[in-house]
């Protein structure tokens, strides 16, 4: 077959050829006015150099306005802001509640994610529950999960179980959604290709369903997450996870009440924090797998 | 046409054999026919080309074939046992590009069904996917993703991955429709070299009827709505060699007629 191959493997030539044109103009040698200049642009393209520049301005900008502002008391420094994070971490209760935080957190998301699962897998074998969960994600969505906090106290009284009651509804539909979605949007010829290797229930979902899906359950996944992070911090304000060991929110609750304005901030940037390593690890998932297949851009 | 020298004594047994296969989709007025009461036979080595107009169900053949379409009446049976459903023993080449799966790579792709369907290991797969893709050209890309290859290559892949499985018989469903004149001519050519090479089974699914003489050892004629045989025509002795002359041309205007003026005009 080789030898005759020639226009259309000429084509594939040229691809490879460009690709390692552009990796030789990269590692190339520059000459030695330009190295600095070139390392700096080299440098500025890596997004989490980019991402540092930002924070560290916004951090500046904050910093200014603070010392400007001149009132400790409702506004400090950035610096006051950092010293308050540390001495919260090291010498307070800030990385306890913070550990606590992310314990409810992750109990709530995983049920929520395991119960959204058998939803939409009873949902694609059965129209009529589908029909059911379409109805019940309209309802519930746009419901603020905070919305039900009260009604959460007043069934299971302040405790965990109030606040993954909370959390549940605010991962469950949206993610539940984002499966049915993505599942559905499973091209044709790759199920007939599944079909065709005589692929058949859980192999047929791990193997095919599952991988061809991932882009719209890892979008799923952010969403749901991001809800479930938001709504934590917000029913935390209202009581902590429990009377000894309370969240993040609670952190910040407290602190307010004895105008402790730093560490008020220190648990705002905590909850940040979390977030932006959290949406990390997502970006690295989705580098390392949807991105690397062409599957999203 | 000159029959071949080196045919095999006559009475095959079918590899693949289609019996009064009636085939009907659904639509809002209750089942419509696509087709009804096809026969034919590919024996082992045969290339059997299904050709006719768009709406003459041959696709839905070729799904039936592949167990993807349960037959209203009729009976498909391979190597005397009756289709009951999908299956590795009968790999299909789609048109389209996307039947890669884009989380693997290309090597992988083709190991794929080796270790879905034959339950190879993981070393002995992937090697004998690299044989696969160097035959059909693609040795250079094993590592590379679909994405990042061009609508013939990933023709190609498909191709290699399909051989690689060693199937009792090949279904193509139009693999090449979707690419440009020249790539689609040098993938013709290609597939023939391999068929030679390797003697596979092969049932092709085209609308083009100069494609339809030059790849098969038989073509068999469809009229539209619904799906019927016309005629068969033998074409093995018709390759490569044959393409332009008058023999070959004369063949493709026979059927060309049978085609356009036989009632058979897709509507």
């Amino acid at each position: 077959m080789s030898d005759q191959a020639a226009p259309d493997d000429a084509l594939g030539r040229a691809d490879s050829v460009i690709t390692f044109e552009a990796r030789d103009s990269k590692g190339s040698v520059q000459p030695w006015a330009s190295t600095l200049s070139d390392g700096l642009r080299r440098l500025w393209k890596a997004t989490l150099v980019r991402r540092l520049v930002i924070l560290a301005a916004l951090a500046a900008l904050w910093q200014a306005a603070a010392l400007w502002q001149n009132n400790p008391l409702l506004f400090p420094t950035f610096t006051n802001m950092a010293q308050a994070l540390v001495t919260g971490l090291r010498d307070e209760d800030l990385f306890p509640s913070a550990v606590a935080s992310l314990c409810v957190l992750v109990k709530g998301y995983a049920i929520a994610i395991l119960l959204a699962l058998a939803l939409v897998s009873t949902a694609i074998a059965l129209p009529f529950v589908r029909e059911v969960l379409l109805t019940l994600t309209a309802m519930f969505n746009p419901l603020p999960a905070i919305a039900l906090l009260p009604l959460a106290m007043l069934w299971f009284g302040l405790g965990e179980a109030s606040l993954l009651l909370v959390m549940v509804h605010a991962v469950l539909w949206p993610f539940a959604l984002a499966a049915l979605t993505g599942f559905e949007l499973v091209p044709e010829t790759q199920r007939l290709v599944g079909r065709n290797y005589g692929l058949r229930g859980p192999s047929y979902v791990v193997l095919i369903l599952i991988p061809a899906a991932l882009p719209s359950l890892l979008s799923g996944l952010k969403i749901a997450w991001a809800f479930a992070w938001r709504t934590l911090i917000a029913a935390e304000l209202v009581f902590g996870v429990s009377s000894r060991s309370g969240g993040l929110g609670w952190y910040i609750y407290r602190n307010r009440n004895e105008l402790l304005t730093d560490k008020v901030f220190a648990g705002l940037v905590s909850v940040i924090l979390i977030g932006l390593a959290v949406e990390v690890i997502f970006r690295a998932i989705e580098q390392g797998t949807v991105h690397r297949w062409g599957l999203q851009r | 046409m000159s029959p071949l020298p080196s045919t095999l004594p006559r009475p095959q047994p079918p590899v693949l054999e289609a019996r009064g296969l009636t085939l009907d989709y659904p639509s809002p007025q209750g089942p419509a026919r696509a087709v009804t009461d096809v026969s034919f036979r590919v024996a082992a080595g045969e290339r059997l080309v299904l050709l006719g107009p768009s709406g003459c169900g041959k696709s839905s053949i070729l799904k039936a074939l592949a167990g993807f379409l349960k037959p209203a009446a009729g009976a498909v049976e391979i190597r005397g046992k009756t289709i009951a459903g999908p299956g590795p023993d009968r790999l299909v080449v789609f048109q389209e590009f996307d039947q890669l799966l884009p989380w693997k790579s290309v090597r992988d792709n083709v190991a794929f069904p080796l270790r879905a369907a034959r339950r190879l290991g993981l070393r002995e797969a992937r090697a004998r996917a690299a044989v696969a893709l160097t035959k059909v050209g693609l040795g250079r890309a094993l590592d590379a993703y679909p994405h990042t290859l061009s609508g013939g290559m990933k023709q190609r892949a498909a191709i290699a991955r399909a051989l690689a499985a060693e199937p009792d018989v090949l279904l193509m469903d139009e693999p090449f429709a979707a690419l440009d004149a020249l790539t689609r001519r040098t993938l013709q050519e290609d597939l023939l070299a391999l068929a030679q090479e390797q003697g596979f089974t092969l049932v092709f699914v085209t609308h083009a009827i100069d494609e339809a003489v030059l790849l098969g050892t038989r073509l068999h004629l469809l009229a539209a709505h619904p799906g019927r045989t016309i005629a068969t025509f033998d074409t093995s002795g018709l390759g490569l060699a044959e393409r332009g002359t008058a023999p070959f041309e004369d063949v493709v205007r026979q059927v060309h007629d049978l085609l356009f003026t036989g009632g058979a005009l897709h509507v």
